[in-house]
């Protein structure tokens, strides 16, 4: 027994102090004597005039910027009402009292004077309705707290630093206990509370201290004991979650994006998806990367992707066409404008690489270099997110093997590219080795795109990027 | 007092606050000189939010000393467009904060330092703090001619401005910050802070530009290091504590918990941008196209950031008219942002006939569109 209510008072005084360290009461901001709510002489639904405080430094005027409310809301002691300037001062004005806001005594941009009415604020209905409402609010109670609903009733004081503390980590104040002068919460309060809630130090309650005294013998090994007393309680208190959906309208980019998404939807895609071996392309790239770098470029792996796939489609031009909005006709692009899907803020955007038929492998990569930096300085400008014919989308990077992905109008087609892995695979010989391995996705346009097309590109494809040494035969 | 920005030196500020000041005895009730480790502007700005929001300044006043790689600072009422080059400061990576005082818009760099002078609500007064500093800087250069004008500038030689001013106050606690010219790029300050944006109406508080000079002009044996110390001596004395100054780490979540949120907050296109005030874009497009060069007249209205109204005034059928409401019910509700507007027009453009003429137009009326922001 000893033992253990050492240990667990010993833990909660560490947690304690380490607490009261960093939140020292000292270092608390206790309200302005003259903002406390004074709850004698107020009547049901009385409208109080809140007028503008002293600034300071002997200021009269200021200039209201941008009110925090508008008529209607509800309001607490110490919440912000407005934000008003003066010569190079911005103040915020927070509420005297806890009500309705009634009335605006002006507009954005207006004069406001110092000891004129600012605000008019309805007080609260009297406390006994205040209370049935909060009841309502509050969830099922366990013991301990039974003591402590009388509070429920009471208006909750507590500074703007510690409602803050509170609203960062969503607890309703009603359901701390205050343990400041006038049952005031106190940070020290807050963190209390939310250390109960995530069980990190058990609350030394009458039940914890009741445990089975040590026996005497002296066979009783004390290791299981340590293990009895590790294992936690589990905590019966209801979970309390007071998150709230939020709605926001769909605006600009994404707004484009649903539009181009939903054109999308009318292509009748089919798949077709293969595995890679990139073992040889690896040894490639870590051979030709240093001279890259030599002239200043950072070599991936798309940069032989995207060259690849060109040359490809100069076998299956019908890969790099574009229909018509009435089926009509099928423009077969001269240009491979390889697009290279991004991921930025804002979300996907797909810029590309103009005339890879007609690049180099380190064009190709010196150019991905600056779609790259622009794209995550958020600088790319409409030519480089315009004119794409083919896309390809190294989603592999993220993560992922095999993906769905979905034709951009108006191509119609579009890879995308799982992670590489190493994998065992068998040899000519029957011998096992080690494979770096990715999976191809790709997606055709069913309408002008058959399954045997699609599926000779990629094996094409496929076989430049499988065997790299391959593509200098076929380089234009 | 050569200053060591080791880690090793930042305590916690509880403990300075609980720990007895030995030996003195004075009614100013203490003061805690701290200076940040970083030169990342938001990181800073947040430090100033958490010691309003957190500590009581009843019994201890602060003053806080931070400098900031390239950044540009508008006030809190203010319109980045109207205030600053957005273009250039993209392309030179320079960054935009807005802060929580008032005031107008500055340039800082690591040849500018700021001072931030905190108390309660009762003991603010900016006069007070710009004569220290104006103390401090005679005491280290008897020569210099600065004076503190009413607007609460500090100018050098009766003319060129070393110093602005901002303040805030909330609560129970205010403070009052200012900046102070030692070796700045004044080159990047007046390129950054002219605003290339026509047509802007706006209320939001202007700024008053004016000539500027760096301490360093005068007298090259100045460093911001050396004007750092001799403002903290000036401090010290003054409030009667020791020359000692604290140094804090921004990004110390233990030391100040909740600070690395109000970092993030700082940071967020809603604070920065969306908190422009409403105001309206009035101006004229002249988009060279072919061999004629068409003048179309352009009326938007930015509230939070974000366009409410869009008005284009193209030559009829210069873009087929569904196409063109297509992009005026896009950017409606759209952020007044170029990579936004960029994103948007060239992903519609997906999906609109596939007309070479069509498109060249689109692009071209777009990026005319997105030069505005």
């Amino acid at each position: 027994v000893c033992i253990h209510r050492v240990r667990s008072c010993s833990s909660i005084r560490v947690i304690k102090s380490k607490y009261v360290c960093v939140f020292d009461k000292s270092a608390l901001k206790f309200s302005h004597q003259q903002r406390l709510f004074r709850t004698s002489a107020v009547s049901c639904g009385q409208i109080v005039q809140f007028k503008l405080s002293d600034i300071g430094e002997g200021i009269t005027e200021v200039t209201v910027k941008e009110w925090y409310i508008k008529e209607g809301d509800s309001v607490s002691q110490f919440d912000s009402i407005c934000e008003v300037q003066s010569d190079k001062a911005s103040v915020t004005i927070t509420s005297r009292y806890d009500g309705i806001i009634r009335k605006l005594h002006y507009s954005i941009d207006d004069i406001a004077f110092v000891g004129k009415p600012l605000v008019d604020i309805e007080i609260d209905a009297a406390k006994g309705v205040a209370s049935e409402e909060d009841v309502v609010e509050t969830p099922p109670m366990s013991h301990e707290e039974h003591t402590h609903q009388e509070i429920k009733g009471h208006k909750t004081l507590a500074t703007p630093a510690v409602r803050r503390l509170a609203m960062e980590n969503n607890i309703k104040l009603s359901e701390v206990v205050g343990t400041g002068k006038d049952n005031r919460i106190l940070k020290e309060d807050i963190l209390n509370y939310l250390a109960k809630q995530t069980g990190a130090i058990l609350p030394p309650s009458p039940k914890a201290e009741i445990v089975p005294p040590l026996p005497k013998s002296e066979t009783v090994p004390a290791v299981p004991k340590d293990k009895a007393r590790k294992i936690p309680v589990p905590v019966s208190r209801p979970i309390v979650f007071s998150g709230k959906d939020k709605t926001e309208p769909v605006t600009g980019f994404q707004k484009a994006m649903v539009k181009t998404m939903s054109a999308a939807l009318k292509i009748p895609h089919f798949g077709y998806c293969d595995e890679i071996d990139l073992t040889q392309l690896v040894q490639l790239r870590e051979e030709l990367k240093p001279l890259a770098e030599i002239r200043g470029v950072k070599l991936s792996f798309m940069p032989f992707f995207i060259k690849a796939a060109s040359l490809g489609l100069l076998q299956y031009p019908i890969l790099n066409a574009s229909l018509d909005e009435n089926c009509q006709n099928v423009t077969y692009k001269a240009s491979h404008n390889i697009g290279v899907a991004m991921d930025t803020e804002q979300g996907l955007i797909v810029p590309n690489v103009k005339n890879v038929q007609v690049c180099s492998v380190f064009d190709i990569a010196s150019e991905l270099n600056r779609l790259q930096s622009l794209g995550s300085a958020g600088q790319l400008g409409t030519s480089d997110l315009t004119g794409g014919t083919f896309t390809l989308s190294n989603i592999g990077t993220i993560g992922g093997t095999y993906a769905k992905p979905v034709i951009l109008p108006p191509e119609v087609a579009i890879g995308a590219l799982g992670k590489i892995q190493i994998v065992p695979r068998f040899n000519g010989k029957g011998e096992v080795f080690k494979a770096q391995i990715m999976n191809v996705s790709w997606s055709a346009d069913h309408r002008i795109i058959d399954g045997a097309t699609m599926a000779r590109f990629s094996n094409l494809w496929k076989s430049y990027v499988e065997n790299p040494a391959s593509m200098l035969l076929d380089l234009k | 007092m050569v200053l060591q920005p080791s880690l090793k030196n930042c305590l916690r500020l509880s403990c300075i606050l609980r720990t007895p000041k030995a030996g003195f005895r004075s009614t100013a009730r203490g003061a805690l000189i701290i200076q940040s480790v970083s030169n990342d502007v938001y990181q800073n700005l947040a430090v100033e939010d958490w010691i309003h929001d957190h500590m009581d300044l009843e019994k201890q006043q602060i003053l806080f000393l931070w400098r900031n790689s390239p950044a540009v600072v508008i006030g809190r009422h203010q319109n980045p467009w109207q205030e600053c080059n957005l273009r250039l400061l993209r392309q030179k990576n320079i960054k935009l904060a807005r802060r929580r005082s008032g005031g107008g818009t500055v340039y800082h760099d690591l040849g500018n330092i700021n001072l931030t002078f905190f108390t309660t609500r009762k003991k603010y007064e900016r006069m007070e703090n710009l004569k220290l500093v104006v103390k401090a800087l005679k005491a280290l250069r008897p020569q210099l001619d600065i004076h503190v004008t009413d607007r609460y500038d500090i100018l050098l030689d009766r003319h060129y401005k070393i110093s602005g001013t901002a303040a805030k106050l909330g609560g129970t606690s205010a403070y009052h910050h200012c900046t102070l010219l030692c070796n700045a790029d004044k080159f990047a300050l007046s390129s950054v802070l002219k605003s290339p944006y026509k047509g802007l109406k706006s209320n939001a508080t202007p700024s008053v530009p004016a000539s500027v000079k760096n301490l360093f002009e005068e007298d090259p044996s100045l460093t911001s290091e050396i004007l750092l110390d001799a403002i903290a001596k000036e401090y010290a004395t003054r409030h009667q504590i020791d020359h000692h100054i604290t140094l804090i780490n921004p990004a110390d979540e233990t030391l100040l918990p909740g600070i690395n949120n109000k970092t993030k907050e700082l940071q967020t296109w809603e604070w920065v941008y969306g908190k422009t005030p409403k105001f309206s874009v009035s101006t004229c497009l002249n988009m060279a196209y072919k061999d004629s060069v068409l003048d179309v007249k352009v009326n938007m209205d930015v509230k939070h950031g974000r366009i409410e109204v869009c008005n284009i005034d193209l030559p009829e059928q210069w873009l087929p008219p569904a196409l063109y409401s297509e992009l005026v019910k896009s950017l409606t509700g759209s952020k007044f942002c170029p990579n936004e507007t960029t994103a948007l027009a060239t992903t519609l453009l997906r999906v609109c006939p596939q007309d070479d003429e069509l498109h060249s137009r689109w692009n071209l009326l777009c990026e005319n569109m997105i030069m505005l922001m």
